[in-house]
């Protein structure tokens, strides 16, 4: 077996027991990517800075030091900031930019041993569902090349389930994380809004952004959640909310737990074989002693139109400081995408307009939000679709704008809501792979990791 | 309602060629009357959400922290003079 | 026809730190962009968090100019272009700012609402060079270089950037330029009583936009003029009056003046045209979603009211009635907190040597002592010994002083073959003499005198 198609956990045991070094690794992942360039996952590949921090991971192993991520490589979403490493946001506007600071989520992966092999490709400033917006090019499904992977973190997707890295960060605004993990078949953590510091990463939308990862499972994925959470002074929209022991959870089970399965996300404009899996899924759910029960999220409905005001409203206000003149070039450089957001977003902010968008968006949100405060009272999680198709073809929606905003269906509640949510894979259909997602209420990660590992554990 | 793509673009400081302009016009358009659906819901003494975190009164002390050096903050600058930013003179 | 004008005046805080990050507020006059970090230099992924004491400073303004406060407030975005606001938007407070409805009364009585006071943060700063004229300059050879391509350009300077500022905008309630100058001033003695601000105009931590327009019949006019750079308190008077001599003639001549923001040109002495309505800006305000909202208990509001210092209105009366001071002494006295302190001061010392309160305010607007090298026990000793000076019959000196030089001839001789300690026996014996405290250098001229 390669290195690199090891799990973070199965990689630290290896390192810390001196079955492999840390070089051995980082190239095993190195060569992944050179052989898959096809598959245009990555728009910076730190080889020289990764092979001289996998050096010292070494060393510090042999010195019996012991940190969570000591020596095993990870990527960054290319819209993560990284001091001295080009940041580009998959934008031409920021082509040259080399920050001046680092993520707070870059500088505790650091501190945690991780070492940085490469910033992935993406849908320019994440606005996209399908990864074909990037300025660098569209990345490619690893398990059919003529196939999106699922925007808008689509090479951090890629990364982890081509075997590039063991664990990728990725951003999720309204589903860019629990998309592609769905299209990539890998597990996709969009955290509680707040439960992870957004500060030296890249804002699409403040109220909605959302900082999370990828990783090969649910166990992973806790682990990578238990470095990078925590309160950061530099982020003021972060509750003080002490960090859970996620792999406590993790061996729970899903006995008597109360499923909430909501009847709108499963009408019409659901693709039948994902239904039929989803089906399967809470069924052996159940078989392990989980309670399912049909519920009712009554404002689903309006949840695309609330989200594509809110959105491209606050895209439009931060993306105003991409002027080149303190760095990157001047706003020409904006690829269509940006600039219809930003455009729509200035719209529906602008005077005579704002009552009639921005403000009724507000308050759907405040009716979509209460929906699930109101099914959390009867029920722990809810599980749903994250896409309502399969993967489809590169080049498909690209020239319909709408057609790509309505994937985001099943996935912008969420992030309006400010829940957490996981994307976890559950088998193929025709050769591509397709996702099922658990959503919970505010902070209840861990309870996510038991539902997820449930679901992983039914041998899908 | 429709948008007004120029004026708009003038508004987020954007330049647009006549192509664009159209093509913008329409894509816009389309997603606009997509959202127009919210309309259908009666939203009256509904409170808004900006933020979900429910969090009132983050603040930090008066304390100073370590700023960046002068070319720090220059680094990624096209054009710099005497320590500033340099621009076409506006005015 | 009647000037109708409403003032906004920014006080930049004296805060350590920015509003939103920890960059040293202190910019005057330092070397350009070193006090910049991610934050208020706009840098990709920054968030901002709120500075406390310039929030709570802000609110102590607002009450120390009877604002209301409301129990829940929130930060905006104000979005618009300029090279000097880095985010592209300005972090303010568009429809719940900190304090609201308040007002402040002029010497004669007029009261002056204000509509609300907001916090903000200030902008870069913009040095404009003018090109040719200015890009010529010669070699140490002589020679000139002159760069004909040279349109001129801009510099940006980010160490003000998100310098905490509060806003604060009255009511369209003036009428006249004197009293615009009146109220800048209680403005300015609020703020540097509350110790949140120097208030310097020149250094441009107060700014002043007054919008001026005339009125034929009451009401609000349909236009108005923003006035801006106008940066010491002597231009104040002669931009409005400017501004009110120019409308007069247009609205004379049967025309309404364009809607516009004009600058005061001192050189020029006039306000000249900077942008006109058509290119008015939509802000496009909504809520700040990087920066949660302020809701104040009852409580902080009373306990931020307790830590906030006396008033210029309140010292005035307390001095008034306690130190029985007439209007003018007290208005003299308290114009600045140094000087009503050290008078204060004094008069505690004082009070131990009999000496009182009235007294030492004369001394002090009579003498005008330099506070900082005269303490105010050196200056309560100094008018002890003016006191017993004036006290003393300069007869009675005379009298004494022969009768002792009489009596003690040999030391008298002996002074006068240069014995000073002959002298300081003699005057030691006058002073006895007289029981007093006497000014000894009296004793000695009166000495001298004698026996000239």
């Amino acid at each position: 077996m390669s290195l690199n198609t090891l799990s973070l956990k199965q990689a630290k045991e290896g390192l810390s027991k001196k079955k492999f070094s840390s070089i051995e690794l980082v190239n095993s992942c190195l060569s992944e990517i050179k052989e898959r360039k096809n598959l245009n996952a990555f728009i910076t590949v730190c080889v020289k800075e990764a092979l001289e921090e996998a050096k010292e991971a070494d060393r510090r192993i042999k010195d019996e030091e012991n940190f969570p991520l000591l020596g095993i490589p990870i990527s960054l979403k290319d819209i993560y900031l990284t001091k001295g490493i080009r940041t580009t946001a998959a934008s031409r506007v920021l082509d040259n930019y080399i920050p001046q600071y680092s993520a707070t989520v870059v500088k505790k992966l650091k501190e945690a041993g991780g070492i940085i092999i490469g910033k992935t490709n993406c849908d320019a400033w994440a606005h996209g569902s399908s990864g074909e917006n990037s300025d660098f090019g569209p990345t490619k499904n690893p398990w059919d090349e003529e196939y999106v992977p699922g925007g808008s973190s689509s090479g951090s997707a890629v990364s982890v389930a081509a075997n590039m890295s063991l664990a990728s960060t990725g951003t999720d605004t309204g589903g860019s994380i629990r998309l592609p993990a769905s299209f990539c078949n890998v597990v996709g953590l969009k955290p509680t809004y707040g439960r992870v510091s957004r500060y030296g990463i890249i804002a699409m939308a403040s109220s909605l952004d959302s900082i999370g990862h990828f990783t090969k499972n649910v166990e992973d994925s806790a682990l990578m959640l238990s470095v990078t959470a925590g309160k950061d002074p530099n982020d003021a929209t972060m509750p003080d909310k002490k960090v859970d022991d996620y792999e406590n959870y993790l061996n729970k089970g899903v006995k008597d737990l109360k499923i909430g399965i909501p009847k709108e996300y499963f009408s019409e404009g659901l693709d039948k074989r994902i239904k039929e899996k989803i089906e399967r899924s809470i069924n052996l759910l159940e078989a392990r002693g989980a309670i399912a029960e049909y519920i009712s999220l009554p404002h689903t409905e309006y949840a695309i139109a609330c989200y594509y005001i809110i959105q491209p409203a606050e895209v439009s206000s931060n993306l105003a400081r991409y002027d080149g003149i303190r760095y990157g070039n001047d706003r020409s450089s904006f690829a269509d995408e940006a600039k219809r957001r930003i455009m729509f977003g200035t719209y529906v902010l602008s005077s005579g307009y704002y009552e009639a968008y921005y403000k009724r968006a507000m308050q759907v949100r405040t009716l979509i939000k209460k929906d699930f405060d109101d099914a959390f009272k009867k029920v722990d999680v809810v599980i749903t679709p994250v896409s309502p198709t399969p993967p489809w073809k590169l080049g498909e929606k690209t020239s319909d704008p709408l057609a790509m905003y309505l994937s985001d269906i099943y996935t912008v509640t969420a992030n309006l809501a400010g829940i957490p949510g996981i994307s976890i894979p559950m088998g193929l259909i025709d050769n591509l792979p397709a996702g099922i997602q658990i959503l919970g209420p505010h902070f209840s990660e861990g309870r996510l990791f038991q539902v997820g590992k449930a679901v992983e554990e039914s041998g899908l | 309602m429709k948008i007004n793509v120029k004026h708009v673009a003038k508004l987020a400081n954007l330049p647009l060629s006549n192509e664009e302009e159209k093509k913008f016009e329409k894509q816009l358009n389309e997603v606009l009357s997509y959202v127009e659906k919210l309309n259908e819901k009666d939203v009256e003494n509904i409170e808004e959400t900006n933020q979900t975190t429910g969090l009132e009164n983050v603040t930090r002390e008066d304390i100073n922290t370590i700023c960046f050096a002068q070319d720090e903050a220059l680094s990624n600058s096209k054009k710099n003079h005497n320590g500033m930013f340099k621009i076409p003179k506006i005015f | 026809m009647k000037p109708v004008i409403g003032l906004e005046v920014h006080i930049e805080l004296k805060t350590r730190s920015k509003m939103f990050c920890g960059c040293s507020a202190d910019y005057f006059g330092k070397k350009p962009n070193t006090h910049t970090c991610p934050v208020c230099l706009g840098l990709p992924g920054a968030l901002p968090v709120p500075n406390k004491k310039a929030i709570e400073w802000c609110v102590m303004l607002g009450m120390a100019l009877n604002c209301k406060i409301p129990h829940f407030s929130k930060f905006d975005r104000k979005n618009y272009f300029y090279p000097d606001l880095p985010k592209g938007y300005q972090i303010s407070q568009y429809d719940e700012p900190f304090c609201v409805n308040g007002s402040i009364k002029l010497s004669t009585g007029k009261k002056i609402r204000i509509r609300r006071v907001h916090m903000e943060e200030d902008t870069a700063k913009l040095v404009h060079e003018l090109g040719n004229q200015k890009s010529t300059r010669s070699t140490s050879s002589g020679q000139e270089i002159k760069n004909q391509k040279d349109e001129g350009y801009s510099l940006i300077d980010f160490n003000r950037s998100g310098v905490p500022l509060a806003e604060i905008v009255t009511e369209p309630d003036f009428d006249d330029a004197k009293d615009v100058k009146e109220y800048l001033q209680k403005i300015q003695q609020i703020a540097r009583y509350l110790e949140i601000s120097n208030a310097d105009m020149e250094k441009g931590d107060m700014r002043l936009e007054p919008n001026i327009s005339l009125s034929k019949d009451g009401k609000l006019p349909s236009y108005k003029i923003e006035v801006k750079n106008i940066n010491s308190f002597r231009f104040v008077e002669k931009a409005i009056e400017f501004e009110i001599r120019r409308q007069t003639e247009i609205l004379q001549k049967g025309q309404t003046p364009i809607q516009e923001t004009r600058g005061w040109d001192e050189a020029k002495q006039k306000t000249i045209s900077q942008r006109t309505k058509e290119e008015a800006s939509d802000y496009r305000y909504f809520p700040e979603p990087d920066i949660p909202p302020i809701r104040w208990a009852k409580s902080q509001i009373s306990n931020l009211k307790s830590q906030m210092r006396e008033l210029p209105k309140e010292k005035f009366k307390r001095f008034k009635k306690d130190y029985e001071l007439s209007d003018y002494d007290t208005e003299i006295l308290t114009r600045e907190t140094t000087i009503a302190d050290y008078f204060e001061d004094a008069v505690r010392i004082g009070k131990n040597k009999n000496i009182d309160a009235k007294k030492i305010a004369k001394f002090i607007m009579n003498r005008k002592p330099s506070i900082e090298e005269v303490l105010p026990a050196k200056l309560v000793r100094n008018i002890e010994s003016a006191t017993t000076y004036v006290n003393i019959n300069e007869e009675e000196i005379k009298i004494t002083v022969k009768k002792v030089l009489k009596n003690n001839s040999q030391a008298v001789e002996d002074f006068k073959k240069g014995k000073t300690q002959a002298l300081q026996y003699l005057v030691g014996s006058v002073m006895r003499a007289l029981k007093g405290k006497v000014d000894p250098r009296v004793v000695i001229e009166a000495i001298e005198n004698e026996l000239k």
